[in-house]
């Protein structure tokens, strides 16, 4: 498959009477985008605002972060499930408006958002202080519940981003990046002498607020399948998680999927890179066991040499990355993963909930649980009244001088599992 | 900014006093005073630290005197109130490396005085006390001496001057068992693609996380019928027969050796010596049935408390030599002696 992934680089968003962009600056005329998020009924209110690197600028709770896309040419639409229709995507030639994303906020939804500062310490564990963040504040409606409340926001959302993608249709991109996979003869016959590597992403599926969507499908339904690397570019996986901030994979994460793109380097140089392979992490035995041993069939049906393994989560979610780790290994295949830790505050204890001899090959996104003082902003996007009891804060949060004390878990992206970030730990 | 102050903590060989025969030199105070290893700490530390005095202390001494020999030294150091305390650094020497940790965990534990050594990463001490005292870590011999004290010098005004210490990796510590953060130079997919490369091609690699795996050895159960049984003896003490014919080094044993001891009952500088570095070899020389009682042993046999003395011992040398090349003879000897049909064996250490 053969994706053109033309980038369009945003220095400024404003907003406008008019939406539009314009010489890189982002026009936005709010009004206009307000009934998109509307049309839901349980979303009661919005209201937008714009947070720019270096801002004294505290954005919270934060439930999703998305990046605009288009697609201008090529099968399928943007979102495939929620916004286009269920068309396979990967292919074709899309635009992406770098250097800005639409954050998701407002009311809480589970106890597990996050926490964006665009300035101070926070902001040097956030990827997202480094992006222009158009913010939706959403308030629900009386009496709604957190599991009818979620796919509400979510998917306003994905309506707001997949619009202001629509504004750079008709724009030349600043820079084209060609993706391109071969399928398995070809890839074969090209380079019969490079290592065949896969990449096993593990979504999140405990469920219970604990979700993602790949073309619309829940997946704790699916059984592990192999997809493009491209097709992740035009949003076929979705989050609808509220899993600790600091290691669930937003939408922007998975759109920009930093495996998939460190993988592509390498490909036709060091490695010839095959096929992306989508499990799950259900909490049931049975479905543990089904997946990892589905996911290991699959490497081993498309004679990989090589994986790299992307967990999401915690705890739990640790058995699912140490089963499939095991299982690929002993099918002679070799594997990387790719976790973080919970290592305590103390950095003393187990950082995983599940070890075995077989993960050899550990890369780290550091330790979750550090403490760090945050100090007070000057502006709060959204609310400070859910700041003391999202995953990772504490009774203590709040501090009367403003600052805030909380573990890393309440840093949206801190500790990702796909390697986003540089953060790690010894 | 006034300077760092600083205590010296070094053994009697590296003080010049002498090496082994000189080891039981009792605890020395030199105030003012920059000995051995000191002046290239000293000009390392330029105008930023300054050593105060140095205190030499004998690797037996130390070790044999422990409660005296420390009880000396803090009151001292409690006297001279420095910033900072370095010992060392002890590279390989076992006892020189446990004294060091040793001396440098209570004087941060009870005198609140930060305090730090260096040494290599396979010394007791560094096992003993990496947890409790920043060891920083050094190459097995003098020879690394420069940089030893390249890194140590680093590390001792970073940390002298209450500066944040990093990841163990960053500031070149040995790890402490605690999970510190950091930031990499490159993201981490950049690096788990690198990692793969390398595992692919069999290349070296470091994970980021060790696995928490114990190589526990369940004991068998004990010989009901000793009066029956062959025992034979196993030495990591480095006994081999005279002229040491196998070569096997005094220092990190790249293998083990296997010695016929049939009709002998007495081991004796005629017949036997010890090939290990790591302590006075002296009185094992004279009778290496101190360290595998082949006498005890034989007249156990004759009094037929045992079956059998087994004809042959296998012997190495523990001496820096590492816990993987350990487990390996370990496996070898182990199959040797079932060949042999052997039933129990005797290990003895140094």
């Amino acid at each position: 498959m053969r994706l053109e992934l033309g980038k369009i680089n945003i220095t400024d968003i404003q907003f406008a009477e008019e939406s539009k962009i314009d010489n890189g600056v982002l026009y936005v005329n709010a009004e206009e985008l307000k009934p998109l998020v509307l049309e839901d009924e349980k979303i009661k209110d919005v209201y937008f605002d714009i947070a720019r690197p270096g801002e004294s600028v505290r954005i919270t709770p934060v439930k999703d972060v998305i990046e605009p896309r288009v697609k201008v040419e090529g099968k399928g639409g943007v979102f495939p499930g929620w916004i286009a229709k269920v068309d396979t995507v990967g292919s074709g030639k899309t635009y992406a408006l770098k250097g800005m994303a639409v954050v998701t906020a407002g009311k809480i939804v589970g106890f597990q958002e996050g926490i964006i500062d665009m300035t101070g310490l926070g902001a040097e564990y956030t990827p997202f202080s480094k992006t222009l963040n158009l913010v939706m504040v959403c308030e629900p409606i009386e009496g709604v519940k957190q599991h009818d409340y979620e796919p509400a926001v979510r998917k306003a959302g994905f309506r707001v981003a997949a619009r202001i993608g629509e504004l750079a249709r008709e724009l030349v991109p600043d820079e084209t990046v060609v993706y391109e996979t071969q399928t398995f003869k070809e890839g074969i016959d090209k380079y019969p002498d490079l290592p065949r590597v896969g990449y096993v992403c593990m979504l999140q599926s405990q469920g219970l607020l604990h979700d993602t969507y790949v073309y619309g499908v829940d997946v704790k339904q699916i059984i592990p399948t192999i997809i493009s690397p491209t097709e992740v570019m035009d949003g076929a996986i979705v989050s609808g998680n509220c899993v600790s901030a600091c290691d669930k994979n937003p939408t922007y994460v998975h759109q920009n999927n930093p495996v998939v793109e460190d993988l592509f380097a390498q490909h036709g140089k060091t490695l010839n890179f095959v096929s992306m392979i989508i499990t799950n992490e259900n909490v049931y035995l049975a479905d543990k066991q089904r997946s990892s041993d589905m996911t290991a069939k699959i490497c081993r049906m498309l004679d990989l040499d090589g994986v790299i393994i992307t967990q999401e989560g915690f705890g739990n979610p640790d058995t699912d990355l140490i089963m499939n780790c095991k299982k690929i290994e002993a099918e002679g295949i070799k594997t990387v993963i790719v976790t973080d830790e919970y290592a305590g505050r103390d950095g003393k204890s187990q950082s995983l909930a599940d070890a075995d001899v077989a993960a050899n090959a550990v890369v780290t996104g550091g330790n979750a649980n550090q403490l760090v003082i945050l100090p007070k902003l000057d502006k709060v996007i959204g609310t400070l009244d859910y700041v003391n009891v999202i995953a990772g804060a504490s009774d203590h949060t709040l501090r009367e001088d403003g600052s805030l004390e909380v573990e890393l878990q309440v840093i949206t992206g801190a500790t990702n599992e796909t390697g986003f970030g540089r953060l790690s730990a010894r | 900014m006034s300077k760092i102050k600083v205590v010296h903590y070094i053994n009697q060989f590296f003080a010049g006093i002498g090496g082994e025969e000189k080891a039981d030199t009792p605890a020395e105070l030199h105030k003012g005073e920059v000995i051995g290893p000191g002046m290239a700490f000293q000009k390392g530390f330029g105008e930023e630290a300054e050593i105060i005095a140095t205190i030499v202390c004998g690797d037996s001494y130390f070790n044999e005197n422990i409660d005296k020999a420390k009880a000396e030294i803090l009151e001292w150091v409690k006297d001279l109130a420095p910033d900072l305390f370095v010992a060392g650094p002890a590279f390989n020497a076992g006892r020189y490396g446990v004294a060091c940790g040793t001396i440098a965990t209570a004087v941060q534990e009870e005198l609140g005085i930060k305090s730090m050594t260096g040494m290599y990463v396979e010394n007791p001490g560094a096992d003993m006390y990496k947890n409790k005292v920043y060891i920083l870590e050094t190459r097995d011999s003098a020879a690394g001496m420069r940089q030893a004290v390249k890194s140590m010098t680093a590390f001792a005004l970073k940390y002298g001057k209450g500066e944040k210490i990093g990841a163990s990796v960053e500031d070149g510590y040995m790890n402490q068992g605690i999970r510190v953060n950091f930031f990499e130079k490159e993201r981490g997919s950049a690096r788990a693609v690198k990692m793969l490369i390398a595992k692919l091609n069999d290349k070296p690699f470091t994970t980021e996380y060790p696995m928490p795996v114990f190589d526990k050895v369940d004991p068998m159960p004990a010989v009901k019928d000793m009066a029956h049984a062959k025992i034979a003896i196993v030495t990591s003490g480095g006994i081999v027969a005279k002229g040491n014919p196998d070569h096997i080094e005094s220092s990190s044993a790249s293998k083990f050796g296997e010695y016929d001891i049939e009709g002998l009952c007495d081991l004796d500088e005629s017949t036997h010596e010890t090939a290990h570095g790591g302590f006075d070899p002296v009185y094992a020389n004279y009778d290496s049935d101190r360290v595998i009682p082949v006498d005890v042993l034989c007249d156990l046999e004759k009094e037929g408390v045992i079956g059998k003395l087994h004809t042959k011992f296998y012997s190495t040398v523990g001496n820096g030599t590492a816990v993987a090349s350990s487990k390996k003879y370990g496996a070898e000897i182990a199959k040797l002696l079932k060949a042999d049909g052997v039933d129990a064996v005797i290990l003895t250490s140094t």
